[in-house]
């Protein structure tokens, strides 16, 4: 077995893991730093974000609005240390990115310009046309080639955290080009791993995002926060699930129903003015829009088409210079996908699964309960999303507290002495599980997509954007069977050559667990929060669960939920108040 | 509309295959599908031996770079109503050495990304207190294009100096460190064009355009070359007008 060694094994070559893996080398040249990915870094999910990274830098803007701001679009469950340390270090990080030179769009006189987003009350929102985690990625990628100190391992698959007495000390990964597995051993790991918008059918997530850091850190003792705060994003082109991005709507764009009427404001979300208003109507928070979409469609005001029912944007009064300036890629999306020329037609949109607010619990610095485990990115939950996450504020919480884990991470590292030689016992146990259950099985009935699209299907019928208690539980039986049927799983391929078919089926061995996570978390739940909104408790309910949901895995592989304080410095619960 | 359309796909397991061979698959039509949800729907249905990488299916990730019917593409953008009756080929990307199937090896395009230094390089750096480097929107346009490249490599698919030299840097590498260039806060065009006038193939391009043509972002990668050769052009020139005492 090939083997390495280093002081920080960085999982994830996205926004977060490029920004830690970054922090380590400028701040603490003398600690080794290694990144794994199992796609070459810039083709990480980040590259896909489109609107926008809010931060303070205007004049008339303050870090306590941002504070206020992405507090009660949270519906007040993330933690408010978390969000202060969020808000104040955001601006400084917007700034390293611009010398490192992302293209930020640019006022006249060469300052860089911000946009409005939804639910933010100022406008706060840096952006580079509406490319702007491409831009952030390729720059963040192209930053770290110049620091010799920062290895790579790219195309490699991480199957497995190696524990030594609760404490984490490095990976086993298959390098896909070989089907090599390795042992890599460090002092601290960083978990960048993404989000997990694959456990559903219609998602505006790439295919690489199955959870699988979230799935590794569970499997190896750390509780996940929060996992049944699923965002619903309210425009996602029908069948593609291609986003068209909220900043269509912050230069101006109008949600239209079946009768051309601007139903949001029939949800207590303001009234229409022609130009945008900020925290009002189509710049209210995503969960409140998704929302009244599903109400819509109940009186039967939304549009039928093959890939379920829709609704309209329409930024035609925009005009083509605006949508050229600023919303290039909607308009080259419509273009290419959807067959529309947003200049001239409406976009037809419907919610999409679009974000986790939920993740490995960590603290304020990136730290898991488990030593030597750290966690940042949409993998993590801080938390400073809460309930609902604020377009614009994942992009920024990429580089805040992925800098935060890796400077953690490189001062543990720093203090601890060699990782166990133990830990390669279990290496070899590993690379014996992966041939025996998967490679060199021959046996096996079920196909990896059937039970992919089953799982995915329980999870939309039952944690969508209204839930109960009955469909919550009959999907937890039914994911119960979909474990079972994935034993039975069958691989065509067994070649150790990019064996594609067996990452298929480690990622899908993920999003089951996942999937058991985020039905069980929002089964116990019985109130309505954000994103979370439970039909049989519509209510929210301070009094029991202003608190975090903590899923343990159980000796039965079950999670268990257990529930934390939210913590609270400035601002006590309040209603959310959009629109007025 | 026909019910089923035929794929013509390359197969390569290097344990079991001398060499590629076609092999063909039969999928159904339908006109809102890309050649890659055709190949989606092989590994899913009918072969899940069949090796191919993909991730954002929206044309920004970069991955899913193949040729079709002979002409590199994205294969994510690729829609089968534009292939029809079929069969389509779809084949590894030209000048890569093939890994497995329509898996291509890309070590060398990545050190040649690295190579040419695509990160701003100045000799005064300043404290982020001052805030950020003032830079017109005019100043953006001036590189913007430049920076829009997906690194989906079918640009180097299309060269055929990619072909004939492999130690050519390329067209999506020269464009990048045209992109760094012409970015106002940078100061280490001299340094590039040294590399880049060092590196061997370069004053082969001989202006096919190829390059260009396929680019799905509209980088412009011909472009960059031929502003790279007027700039290192004029430099020589220069070097060789002055004076001797005065150098
Ligand atoms: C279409 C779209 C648009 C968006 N727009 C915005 C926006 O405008 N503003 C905003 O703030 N947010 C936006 N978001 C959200 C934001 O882009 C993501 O939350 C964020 O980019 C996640 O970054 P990350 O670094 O955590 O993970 P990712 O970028 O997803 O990277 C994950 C990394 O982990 C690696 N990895 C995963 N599993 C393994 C494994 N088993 N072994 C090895 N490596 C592994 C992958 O290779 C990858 O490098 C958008 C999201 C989507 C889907
Ligand atoms: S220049 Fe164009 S074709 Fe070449 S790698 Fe970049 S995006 Fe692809
Ligand atoms: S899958 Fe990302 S570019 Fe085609």
């Amino acid at each position: 077995m090939d083997t390495f060694s280093c002081d920080v094994l960085i999982v994830g070559g996205g926004g977060a893991g490029l920004r830690a893996a970054i922090a380590v080398a400028e701040t603490y040249p003398s600690v080794s730093v290694t990144v794994i990915s199992k796609v070459y870094p810039m083709r990480s999910h980040t590259v896909s974000a489109e609107g926008g990274a809010a931060a303070v830098i205007k004049s008339g803007d303050s870090l306590d609005a941002h504070a206020y701001d992405t507090i009660s679009g949270s519906d007040w469950l993330c933690d408010q240390d978390a969000v202060e340390a969020f808000v104040r270090e955001a601006p400084a990080e917007m700034l390293q990115l611009e010398h490192w030179g992302c293209p930020w769009s640019r006022e006249p006189d060469g300052h860089v310009a911000v946009r409005p987003f939804g639910g933010m009350k100022v406008e706060r929102t840096w952006f580079a046309a509406d490319k702007t985690g491409f831009h952030m990625l390729h720059t963040l990628f192209q930053t770290s080639l110049k620091y010799e100190g920062i290895r790579r391992h790219d195309e490699c698959f991480v199957t497995k955290l190696l524990m030594d007495d609760g404490r984490c000390q490095g990976v086993v990964a298959i390098e896909l080009a070989t089907g090599k597995i390795q042992a890599i051993t460090a002092k601290a790991v960083v978990l960048c791993t993404g989000g997990c918008g694959k456990i559903f059918p219609f998602t505006t997530n790439a295919n690489i995002k199955n959870g699988d850091g979230m799935a590794l850190a569970y499997r190896a003792g750390a509780p996940l926060k929060d996992m049944e705060f699923v965002q619903y994003h309210p425009t996602g082109l029908p069948f593609t699930g291609i986003l068209i991005t909220e900043a269509a709507r912050s230069e101006g764009g109008w949600l239209l129903n079946k009768d051309g009427y601007r139903y949001l404001q029939d949800y207590d979300l303001g009234t229409p003015e022609p130009t945008p208003v900020l925290r009002s109507m189509e710049l209210g928070p995503r969960d409140r829009l998704s929302q009244a979409f599903v109400k819509e469609q109940e009186k039967e005001r939304t549009m039928k088409g093959p890939y379920g029912d829709y609704v309209h944007l329409d930024v035609r009064h925009l005009g083509e210079r605006k949508i050229d300036g600023k919303i290039p890629f909607v308009r080259e999306l419509c273009l290419k996908y959807a067959g529309l020329d947003p200049v001239k037609d409406m976009i037809p949109v419907r919610p999409v699964v679009h974000y986790m607010m939920g993740g490995i619990h960590t603290d304020i610095h990136g730290a898991t309960a488990m030593p030597g485990l750290y966690a940042a990115g949409e993998a993590a939950c801080v938390s400073i999303n809460g309930a609902n996450r604020l377009g614009s504020n994942s992009l920024t919480e990429l580089l805040v507290f992925g800098a935060r884990a890796g400077k953690a991470a490189a001062v543990f590292a720093s203090e601890r002495g060699e990782p166990s030689p133990s830990v390669l016992a279990q290496a070899h146990d590993e690379q014996r599980r992966l041939e025996e259950q998967f490679l060199f099985k021959t046996s096996g009935k079920e196909r990896i997509a059937t039970v992919r699209q089953a799982m995915q299907e329980t999870v939309e019928q039952s944690a969508g954007i209204y839930r109960d208690a009955s469909a919550l539980q009959q999907a937890e039986a039914k994911l119960q069977r979909l474990q079972e049927r994935f034993r039975d799983v069958n691989l065509e391929d067994h070649s150790y050559t990019f064996n594609t078919e067996l990452t298929a089926a480690l990622e899908l061995s993920y999003m089951l667990d996942l999937a058991q996570v985020i039905v069980g978390s929002a089964l116990q739940r019985r109130e309505s929060r954000g994103s979370h909104q439970r039909t049989d408790h519509p209510e929210r309910n301070d009094g029991r669960f202003l608190a975090h949901s903590m899923a343990h895995r159980g000796e039965d592989g079950l999670p268990q939920i257990e529930y934390l304080p939210v913590t609270i410095t400035r601002w006590p619960p309040g209603e959310r108040v959009y629109g007025r | 509309m026909p019910p089923t359309i035929a794929l013509d796909v390359i197969r390569y397991r290097p344990e079991q295959d001398a060499e590629p061979a076609f092999q063909t698959y039969e999928v159904p039509f339908r006109d809102d599908w890309v050649v890659l949800d055709a190949l989606n729907y092989i590994k899913d249905r009918l072969d899940g031996s069949l090796s191919f990488r993909w991730s954002c299916r929206m044309g920004v990730c970069g991955s899913c770079g193949m040729m079709v019917n002979g002409k590199p593409k994205l294969t994510c953008a690729a829609f089968l109503s534009d292939y029809l009756p079929g069969p389509v080929r779809v084949e590894p990307l030209n000048y890569f050495p093939i890994m497995r199937d329509l898996i291509v090896d890309i070590t060398d395009f990545m050190r040649k990304l690295t190579k040419v230094k695509p990160w701003i390089i100045r000799d005064q750096v300043w404290p982020l207190e001052e805030g950020e480097y003032r830079q017109t929107p005019e100043q953006l346009d001036t590189y913007k294009q430049f920076s829009q490249c997906i690194n989906c490599m079918l640009c180097y698919a299309a060269c055929p100096i990619v072909g004939l030299e492999p130690e050519f840097v390329g067209p999506a590498a020269i464009a990048l460190a045209q992109r760094y260039n012409l970015d106002s806060r940078d100061e280490a065009a001299g340094e590039r064009l040294k590399i880049l006038s060092d590196h061997a193939g370069i004053w082969g391009c001989t202006f096919v355009g190829e390059c260009t043509q396929v680019c799905p972002k509209h980088v412009d990668p011909a472009g960059a070359i031929q502003q790279f050769k007027l700039t290192a052009a004029l430099d020589a020139l220069k070097s060789f007008l002055v004076p001797w005492g005065t150098r």
